[in-house]
């Protein structure tokens, strides 16, 4: 039984690192496909890794520590938030550590990492990306956190693992009020958390609409392979932990070989559909002003407040 | 709704892609193996060239399809694509660009005013052709070229 729960945990730290760059692949190829292009492939993005590990490292003059350690940072807290969230099973050796708070926290601490190494390098854009990065970030935490507690106040947890499996036994309550709030809270939050169109647009060139890639800017070689890893893996692993939230169906909910093929399975179709999805969506609409983003994000706190509300009142009732 | 007519009645607008060209793929450009990241340095161009670099990368000629990709920095870049000829302004910009990238990193001069400063040859504020500031790796002549000139250039250095 243990051997199966630490296969579990194993499979979805490998999931979420082989499986980003593959997703990012894929999206690109869809957008490209709607925009009549030929698409350079769902395999560019591992070659764009290989090539720039095999690139020479470039550290700039002047910069410290917390630019050397924001990329390793980036990639390892994402790995551990990735083995603790539920993906593929409920029933792991760390599903009890896998708290909701731990998990927004390690995102965050990734967030605050690269906004760092973004002021150290000490240009304009490096600050301005940063200083950019910590106005959404403080406002998609937030909502982060409470949409996930829209869902944990009927589970009764805020263990993740937990409210995974409980919204698998009683499905019916993803479809009340609650549950539609706190879907459509938390699919805005991580369109900001990962730096997509409507909040930034991650194939821009223009520096002064540049959000993430404004503090990425110096970045060369290996180090600006991790960070692109990085950004990769937490979009993943967010797409991964809205559809298990929202579409519980197929995760392993006990200790069996089977149980944990089907949810790989279901997981990459999962997904992979919502990332069509996402990059459909992006071809449709525009980037929204940098001073519109905290009105976006602050309507997507106020659902995920209503659906707090709703699932408190709703409940109690009864 | 319009726009998803158009997406569905448009399809594919991409041409065919032209068989890959049999010139030699510079020794450099093997090391990047499929993918390389494109920085353009207008080093004094009268934009003509930069037209058809954008031209390049729209969906009917998408450069994107071989792996090569715009980016925003120079640090992030293989490929330098120089266009113009050099003034004397941006002579040390464009030294400084080039020392930005990480090796192994290429300089592509795009256009006859890049090759040997064209029209502008003798002019007062020109310092020379690019191959008098940086050395050069690959040519695309023309003025301008043709944006299937400037992706036939950027498939020897993928080698897609």
């Amino acid at each position: 039984m243990n051997a199966i729960g630490y296969v579990a945990v194993a499979g979805q730290v490998m999931a979420v690192v082989i499986g980003a760059p593959l997703l990012t692949g894929w999206m690109r190829q869809v957008r490209a496909r709607l925009e009549g292009r030929a698409g350079p492939g769902p395999l560019q993005p591992w070659r764009d890794v290989r090539k720039l590990l095999r690139k020479e490292p470039i550290t700039p003059v002047g910069t410290g520590p917390a630019f050397r350690a924001a990329p390793a940072l980036l990639v390892a807290t994402t790995v551990v938030a990735a083995a603790l969230v539920p993906l593929l099973s409920t029933d792991t050796p760390v599903s009890a550590h896998a708290d909701l708070i731990v998990v927004v926290a390690l995102i965050a601490l990734g967030t605050l990492a690269l906004a760092l190494a973004g002021l150290d390098t000490g240009t304009a854009f490096g600050g301005m990306g940063a200083s950019r990065e910590m106005t959404v970030a403080s406002l998609v935490e937030p909502t982060l956190l409470l949409s996930v507690f829209a869902l944990s106040i009927p589970a009764g947890t805020t263990n993740i693992p937990a409210i995974v499996s409980s919204a698998a036994h009683a499905p019916a309550r993803l479809a009340s009020p609650a549950g539609l709030l706190a879907i459509a809270a938390l699919a805005v939050a991580i369109l900001a958390e990962t730096g997509r169109i409507p909040v930034d647009n991650p194939s821009t060139h223009l520096e002064l609409t540049m959000i993430h890639e404004a503090m990425v800017l110096e970045y060369a070689g290996p180090d600006l392979a991790l960070v692109e890893l990085g950004a990769q893996m937490r979009l993943t692993l967010l797409l991964g932990l809205l559809s298990s939230l929202f579409a519980p169906w197929g995760i392993a909910t006990s200790a069996s070989w089977a149980a944990l093929a089907v949810a790989l399975a279901l997981l990459a179709a999962k997904v992979l559909l919502l990332g069509a999805v996402l990059a459909a969506a992006e071809v449709f609409w525009a980037k929204v002003r940098l001073f519109r983003v905290p009105e976006l994000l602050a309507g997507s706190f106020l659902l995920a407040l209503l659906a707090v509300t709703a699932s408190y009142f709703l409940n109690g009732a009864a | 709704m319009g726009l998803l007519r158009r997406i569905r009645t448009a399809g594919r607008v991409a041409e065919p892609a032209p068989p890959r060209p049999d010139e030699q793929v510079p020794q450099k450009a093997r090391q990047l193996a499929g993918s390389a990241q494109v920085r353009c340095v207008d080093a004094g161009s009268c934009n003509g060239c930069e037209i058809e670099i954008a031209a390049a990368f729209n969906p009917v000629y998408d450069a994107e399809r071989y792996g090569a990709r715009l980016v925003a920095s120079p640090r992030h870049a293989d490929v330098a694509l120089v266009t113009g000829p050099v003034t004397r302004n941006m002579a040390e910009p464009l030294r400084r660009t080039v020392a930005a990238m990480g090796e192994p990193r290429l300089v592509v001069a795009v256009g006859d005013c890049a090759i040997d400063c064209g029209e502008f040859a003798g002019g007062h504020g020109v310092e020379g052709a690019v191959a008098d500031v940086v050395p050069v790796d690959l040519t695309v002549p023309g003025c301008p070229p043709e944006p299937a000139a400037i992706v036939a250039a950027l498939r020897r250095v993928t080698g897609r």
